[in-house]
C-alpha cells in the first residue's frame, strides 16, 4: 500500500465533485489517501473523510484562502513532507494547472495533465489522455519520477454515495512565511456564478445560428431550466456576443459534460476539439449536412428559433413532474 | 531590454492525424505545421511591448527538428520579432526536457538575473499537441523567477507587470509580479498580427542562431513522461435524427434523454 495525496478544492464551502472523484479513486485502489485542504476550505475536512480520505491535511492561514502560486507551492511542499506520497492527484483546475508543473520541476518529478482515465495498480500509474486536441489518444506513463503527479479532467471518474460514518485524522500543516514576488491584488468575479464550463455536468452551447447577441437569451432560459452552464463557439465570441470565458474548443475550454446541447453550431473541427469528450451530444441545426450531426448522439434538423423555446418548455414540464 | 518568446510548432488545427506503426507517435507525413495558436499571443505581446519601450529586443526560441522548426521562427520573425534561436533536436522532448533546454538557452543569452539578461519571458498557455500547460511554470522554476499563467491582460513597467489571469467561471485574478518573470498567454490578450509579405522578406534576412540540443546538459533522467499506445477516437455513428413536427420532436428528444441516454 502506498500513500496518495489528493489536492482538494471547494466551492461555497463544499468539496467539488472533481475532488470527490479523486478521493474515491484513491480509496478504491487500496492506497492510503491523504486530502489536502488549504485556507478556508479546511471546513470540508469531514466531507473528505466521507469520500475516502484517511488523513486530512489543512493549512488554515487566511493567506491561503486565495490561490497564490508561491504560497501554495510552500504548502504543497509541507503536505508532501508529511504524507510522503507516491502519487499526487488533482483536477485540471486553474489553480492546480498553475501550481503542479512548477512543483514537478522543483522536485524533479513527472507530471501528466489532462487525464481522462487513470489506472492505479500496485506501483503502476497509467493515464489516458487526448492529444492533438482530441484527434488521438495515448497512454502516458512515468519515468525517473519518485512521485507521480496526475491532473485529471473533471467528470471522468464515477462518484459513489458518500459514507458519512467515515472519519479522518486531521493535521494542520505549518507553512513558512515568505517574501513574495507574486501578489494577488484582487479577484474580479465573473458574470456567472454557475459551475465553470470545465466542471459542468450539462452544457448548452450556441453558435452563429443565433444571428445576434440578444437571441442568446433563448439559450440562457434553457440553461436555467436545466441548471446548465452556457458555452459558445469562437465565431460568436469574436463577434463580441459573449465573453471568451464561454468559448469551447481548441482555443477555448475543453469540456466533458454528461450532456452537451449544441444549438446553431456547425461543428467545425476546432469546436469539436473542445467538446467531443461529452457523453451525450444533442445537435439542433437547420442544415442537415452540418458536420455537428456526425458527432452528435441525437439531432433535430430545424429552426432553432422555433425548436429551442419548445424544448425549454418541454424540459420545464418534465423536470417539474 | 530583452524579451524572450518560447514557441512550439504543432500540426495545423484542421490537420487529420494518423498514427505511426509503433503506436508511439503520429505520422508526420503530409502534416502542415503552424505556430501553436496560443503562442501567437505571446509573440504579439512581446512586439507590442517593444513598440512602447525603445531599445527592446525580442528573441524567439523553439526546440524542434531542423529545418522544419525554423519555419515557426520565421513566422514569428515575419510578425516582427528580432532574432531567432533554434534548439535543434530530432527526438520529441517532454515538457520537463523542453523547459530545461529553454532555461539553459536563456542562461547562455544572459540568463534572467543579470542586467543584460531576460526581463520578460512569454509563451502560450498550452500547446496544441500534448496540452500539458507546463513549460512556462517549469521554465520559471529553472530560472528561479516568478510566473503567472493564462494571462489575458498585461500592463508592463520596467520592474513589474500587472496581469489578469483567467480562472473558473469567467473570473480573473489580478496579479502583480516582480520582473523578470515568465508569463503564459491566453486568448483575449491581444489580436496577433499577420505576417505581411514585406515582413516575410525581412524575416529572411534576420538571424536564426542554431544551438545543438546535446550541448545543453539535458540528461536522460530529465525525461519524465512517456507516451505509448496511440489510438484514434472510435468511429461514432452519425446522430439519430428525430423527425416530426416541433412539438413531437422536442417531446421525443426529452424522452430519449431521460429514458434511453439517462442523462437527466
Ligand atoms: C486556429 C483556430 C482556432 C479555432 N478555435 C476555435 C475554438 O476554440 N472554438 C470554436 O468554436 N471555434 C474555433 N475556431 C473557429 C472554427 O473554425 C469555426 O469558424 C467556428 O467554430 C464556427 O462557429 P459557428 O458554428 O458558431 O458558426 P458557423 O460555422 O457559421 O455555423 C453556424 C451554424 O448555425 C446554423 N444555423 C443558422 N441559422 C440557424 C437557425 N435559424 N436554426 C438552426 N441553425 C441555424 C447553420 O446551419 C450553421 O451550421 C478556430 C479556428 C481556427 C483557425
Amino acid at each position: 500500500m502506498n500513500n496518495i495525496l489528493v489536492f482538494c478544492e471547494t466551492q461555497n464551502g463544499h468539496l467539488k465533485r472533481s475532488s470527490q472523484e479523486l478521493l474515491q479513486k484513491g480509496a478504491k485502489s487500496g492506497h492510503k489517501v491523504f486530502a489536502l485542504l488549504l485556507g478556508s476550505s479546511s471546513t470540508a475536512a469531514p466531507e473528505c473523510a466521507h469520500h475516502g480520505a484517511k488523513v486530512v491535511l489543512t493549512a488554515k492561514s487566511p493567506a491561503l484562502d486565495q490561490y497564490n502560486s508561491e504560497l501554495y507551492l510552500a504548502a504543497l511542499d509541507a503536505a508532501c513532507e508529511t504524507s510522503n506520497p507516491s502519487v499526487i492527484l488533482a483536477a485540471t483546475s486553474s489553480s492546480a494547472k498553475d501550481l503542479f508543473p512548477r512543483f514537478a520541476a522543483k522536485k524533479n518529478l513527472g507530471l501528466v495533465s489532462d487525464g481522462i482515465a487513470l489506472t492505479l495498480q500496485g506501483d503502476e500509474v497509467l493515464v489516458t489522455k487526448p492529444l492533438y486536441a482530441g484527434k488521438c489518444f495515448a497512454q502516458a506513463s512515468f519515468e525517473n519520477s519518485q512521485i507521480k503527479i496526475v491532473l485529471m479532467r473533471p467528470n471522468q471518474l464515477p462518484v459513489d454515495h458518500a459514507n458519512s460514518s467515515l472519519t479522518a485524522e486531521v493535521t494542520d500543516l505549518q507553512v513558512p512565511q515568505l517574501d513574495l514576488s507574486t501578489i494577488v491584488k484582487e479577484v474580479v468575479k465573473g458574470a456567472s456564478e454557475k459551475l465553470d464550463l470545465t466542471e459542468a455536468n450539462i452544457i448548452v452551447a450556441g453558435g452563429r445560428g443565433f444571428k445576434e447577441a440578444a437571441n442568446f437569451k433563448l439559450l440562457n432560459e434553457l440553461a436555467s431550466v436545466l441548471g446548465a452552464t452556457v458555452g459558445a463557439t469562437r465565431a460568436v465570441v469574436d463577434e463580441g456576443w459573449v465573453s471568451h470565458s464561454m468559448q469551447v474548443g481548441q482555443t477555448g475550454k475543453t469540456v466533458a459534460p454528461t450532456l452537451y446541447i449544441a444549438v446553431g453550431i456547425s461543428g467545425a473541427i476546432q469546436h469539436l476539439a473542445g467538446m467531443s469528450g461529452s457523453k451525450v451530444i444533442v445537435a439542433i441545426n437547420n442544415d442537415p449536412s452540418a458536420p455537428i450531426f456526425q458527432k452528435a448522439t441525437y439531432g433535430i434538423v430545424g429552426d432553432l428559433f422555433s425548436v429551442l423555446p419548445a424544448l425549454t418548455e418541454e424540459f420545464r414540464k418534465i423536470l417539474k413532474a | 531590454m530583452k524579451i524572450f518568446v518560447c514557441l512550439k510548432q504543432v500540426p495545423d488545427t484542421d490537420t487529420r492525424i494518423k498514427i505511426q506503426g509503433d503506436l508511439a507517435s503520429i505520422d508526420a507525413n503530409g502534416i502542415k505545421w503552424i505556430v501553436s495558436p496560443y503562442d501567437l499571443y505571446a509573440i504579439e505581446e512581446a512586439i507590442k511591448i517593444r513598440e512602447s519601450n525603445p531599445g527592446t529586443q525580442v528573441y524567439v526560441i523553439t526546440a524542434g527538428p531542423k529545418p522544419r522548426a525554423s519555419e515557426a521562427l520565421i513566422t514569428a520573425l515575419a510578425m516582427g520579432a528580432d532574432e531567432g534561436i533554434l534548439i535543434n533536436v530530432a527526438q520529441p522532448l517532454d515538457a520537463n526536457q523542453t523547459a530545461k533546454a529553454l532555461a539553459a538557452t536563456i542562461k547562455s543569452e544572459g540568463g534572467a538575473k543579470s542586467e543584460n539578461g531576460a526581463r520578460l519571458i512569454l509563451t502560450g498557455r498550452s500547446s496544441g499537441d500534448y496540452n500539458q500547460s507546463s513549460v512556462a511554470q517549469m521554465l520559471a522554476e529553472y530560472l528561479e523567477i516568478p510566473h503567472a499563467t493564462v494571462i489575458s491582460k498585461l500592463q508592463f513597467s520596467p520592474d513589474s507587470v500587472l496581469v489578469e489571469r483567467d480562472i473558473e467561471g469567467g473570473a480573473k485574478e489580478v496579479i502583480q509580479l516582480k520582473l523578470p518573470a515568465v508569463i503564459s498567454t491566453n486568448k483575449g490578450l491581444n489580436s496577433p498580427r499577420y505576417s505581411s509579405l514585406p515582413g516575410i522578406m525581412k524575416a529572411k534576412k534576420k538571424t536564426i542562431k542554431e544551438i545543438d540540443f546535446t550541448i545543453l546538459g539535458v540528461s536522460a533522467e530529465d525525461f519524465k513522461v512517456k507516451y505509448s499506445n496511440f489510438t484514434l477516437p472510435p468511429d461514432k455513428p452519425a446522430a439519430r435524427l428525430i423527425s416530426g413536427d416541433v412539438p413531437s420532436q422536442v417531446s421525443q428528444l426529452v424522452k430519449v434523454l431521460r429514458d434511453e441516454a439517462k442523462v437527466l
